[in-house]
């Protein structure tokens, strides 16, 4: 494998010394990105992909009813949802991602995470039990409580189909790119695989399969993850200090790296970021989802408990790993050459940082590749592969509820569809979803997404999370503010992000922005939720005097769980 | 409304465990809000002092007041589980052994 890294890096050193913008152009989406075929990494990811085949024929026999598909019969324990809840939280985005940002901009890094975790206690004090408490397979369950069922839960469904889809297309053509580079395979192979692959758990496993998917991606990445921090750390005789210098002496960028820069340039900028973050993970429907597999509110906090250690503990890791790529990329290895980047630097001058082979993002991996050499540079290859395979995963199943759950048993149906009938709408939507998202990762093959995540957040930040937030704590609140505060969200967060710098000028390639923030949260999410309560307040019809009433009851179970779904009985 | 959730209602236990667990709940939410969004104002604001190295070497102050708040956020949800699943659960118990 080395070998042929090298060999791309000679390549393209030879070529650098003529057009060297060109070439570093081309290392970060050309065609060099297809690598040699990599059979440690093919075999490996071979060998996850029999073993959750297996676990989702086992998972396949014990999944009957429709509380087994939706939420594996609710007998996930907190510890085991806790590592699905960070298997289905750490992506492939934010492990390369991150890490990759801490190799570009040191410190800097840390603040994108530190935003992607705070989320997470928010959760835990003021929305698990009540969720856990009030609902069944889907967040809309909770939404729609007390209020009309057919317009908060075709809302509700449209915020969580509108969430999943722009989720999975950056997912999809993240997968296609990273498997080109890593597995030396076809674009288009790499997302077909993906695709079926997660119809197969989704569609015969349901949640149960879908659930140890996540778990066992979980235990790999935070192994191969601690791992790498472990041989970074070790060099140094673990003192970070040490670790810190050697990274300032070679990067460019000197001792700025230990210091923020410029990612963050405005306070405004700043909250409105940290708000679509926080709240739009407590709106993300796939997470929500993974509430009700626990048996009750305790081992439902306990998910978060352990989810949050998790997690966290991750983001350390990758904090490590970003000043582990510093100093593997570029600084000279014992042999004096630098087989990760395009071009070796003049003698005296420092490695630019964007001369690194296939972008910022490969960091983590070829730090992976100088720790562990060919055979754990296959695992982490691998690792990365199934990590977007769990995180699909979740998002189809949770896509698929949407469509069954809300959509067809209780608005079309009226809530007098049956389990089988469901379950069998259900799998449809799977399988058309898993079919979407190949033609959708093909069709935004060349495309920027990187804003895709950042809209699902927005979008589930402001129009999921209100709706779901004010439902449990404001017994005021009626089916016409929850509708209209909803409907301004989804609105006015996917407009304001289009007019944005990200989309309006960066994608589309506009002169200059008509909204001036790269994250419209702070507004979308003010907007939404003002709007609930305008919209409540000067409601007065019979329905809202009813849906009001209605609330003590709600409250009661949402505080103390009487009257609760229990676990089936396995 | 259902004769049980009136009967809780007017449980005075139950009152006690929703001003008990609600006062708690916020009380560590606002922590969590201080203390992320005094990091976030910190980078906006105060890039000098972040950027500003502990005695001789070149790690700064960033750094610990970063991993501060990755680890606080793990530091309360555990103090907030810990006294949920004991004593909130418990007066909850209580509460449903009441209706008996």
């Amino acid at each position: 494998m080395r070998a042929a890294t090298t060999r791309i890096a000679g390549a393209l050193a030879a070529a650098g010394a003529l057009v060297p913008a060109a070439v570093h152009a081309a290392a970060v989406e050309g065609a060099v990105q297809k690598q040699a075929t990599n059979w440690e990494a093919i075999l490996m990811f071979l060998a996850f992909v029999l073993f959750t085949l297996g676990i989702t024929y086992w998972a396949a026999r014990r999944t009957k009813s429709a509380k087994d598909f939706y939420a594996a019969g609710g007998g996930i324990t907190g510890f085991q949802n806790g590592l699905a809840i960070a298997g289905d939280y750490m992506s492939a985005a934010s492990f390369l991602g991150i890490a990759g940002l801490v190799y570009a901009n040191g410190f800097d890094g840390l603040i994108f995470s530190v935003g992607w975790l705070v989320g997470w206690p928010i959760i835990l004090f003021l929305v698990a039990e009540r969720l856990r408490n009030l609902g069944k397979y889907t967040f809309a369950d909770v939404a729609s409580y007390r209020f009309q069922q057919t317009p908060i839960r075709t809302l509700s469904a449209c915020g969580s189909l509108a969430t999943v889809t722009f989720y999975l297309i950056a997912q999809m053509v993240g997968a296609g790119k990273l498997i080109q580079l890593l597995f030396g395979m076809d674009y288009i192979w790499a997302v077909v695989i993906v695709g079926v692959l997660m119809i197969g758990y989704v569609t015969f496993g349901g949640m149960l399969a879908t659930t140890w998917v996540q778990i066992i991606k979980a235990v790999m990445l935070l192994s191969g993850a601690s791992f790498m921090a472990f041989m970074i750390l070790a060099k140094f005789g673990f003192s970070p200090e040490a670790m810190f210098q050697a990274a300032v002496s070679v990067h460019p960028k000197g001792v700025a790296i230990m210091s923020p820069g410029a990612l963050i340039t405005d306070p405004v900028s700043a909250i409105s970021l940290g708000m679509a973050l926080m709240f739009g993970t407590a709106g993300l429907p796939h997470i929500l989802m993974r509430f009700f597999t626990v048996a009750d509110a305790k081992e439902a906090r306990k998910s978060v408990f352990y989810a949050t250690g998790f997690i966290g503990y991750f983001y350390i890791l990758t904090f490590i790993i970003g000043f582990g790529a510093i100093l593997m990329i570029l600084a000279p290895d014992a042999n004096g050459a630098y087989p990760f980047l395009t071009a070796t630097p003049a003698a005296g001058a420092k490695a630019a940082i964007t001369s690194i082979i296939g972008g910022t993002n490969m960091a983590a991996i070829h730090t992976a590749h100088a720790v562990g050499g060919d055979l754990f540079y296959g695992f982490i290859s691998a690792v990365a592969f199934a990590t977007i395979l769990a995180v699909v995963a979740g998002l189809t199943l949770a896509g698929a509820s949407a469509v069954s759950h809300d959509l067809y048993a209780s608005v079309f149906a009226k809530g007098r569809a049956n389990e089988t009938d469901e379950i069998r709408v259900s799998k449809i939507t799977t399988v058309i979803i898993g079919i979407v998202s190949i033609f959708l990762g093909i069709a935004f093959e060349n495309q920027n997404v990187a804003f895709m995540v950042g809209l699902a957040f927005v979008i589930a930040a402001s129009a999921n999370f209100p709706i779901l937030l004010m439902s449990m704590f404001w017994g005021k609140m009626t089916t016409r503010g929850a509708v209209i505060g909803g409907t301004i969200g989804l609105v006015s967060s996917v407009t304001m992000l289009v007019l944005g710098p990200t989309v309006w000028k960066a994608v589309l390639g506009n002169p200059a922005a008509i909204f001036p923030y790269d994250n419209p949260g702070l507004f979308s999410i003010t907007l939404s939720f003002a709007a609930i309560w305008f919209f409540s307040i000067t409601d007065n019809s019979e329905q809202a005097q009813k849906e009001r009433r209605d609330f003590e009851a709600q409250y009661v179970r949402s505080q103390t769980g009487l009257g609760a779904e229990g676990a089936s009985a396995h | 409304m259902n004769q049980n959730a009136q009967r809780i209602l007017n449980n005075p236990k139950f009152q006690e465990l929703i001003a008990k667990r609600s006062a708690f709940a916020w009380t560590l939410s606002v922590a969590m809000l201080v203390i992320y969004y005094g990091f976030i104002l910190l980078v906006a604001f105060g890039k000098g002092f972040l950027g500003t190295p502990i005695g001789a070497g070149v790690t700064t102050w960033g750094i610990p007041i970063g991993l501060f708040t990755i680890v606080s956020a793990f530091i309360l949800t555990g103090i907030y589980v810990n006294r949920a699943n004991g004593e909130f659960d418990e007066l909850n118990r209580q509460i449903m052994e009441d209706l008996k």
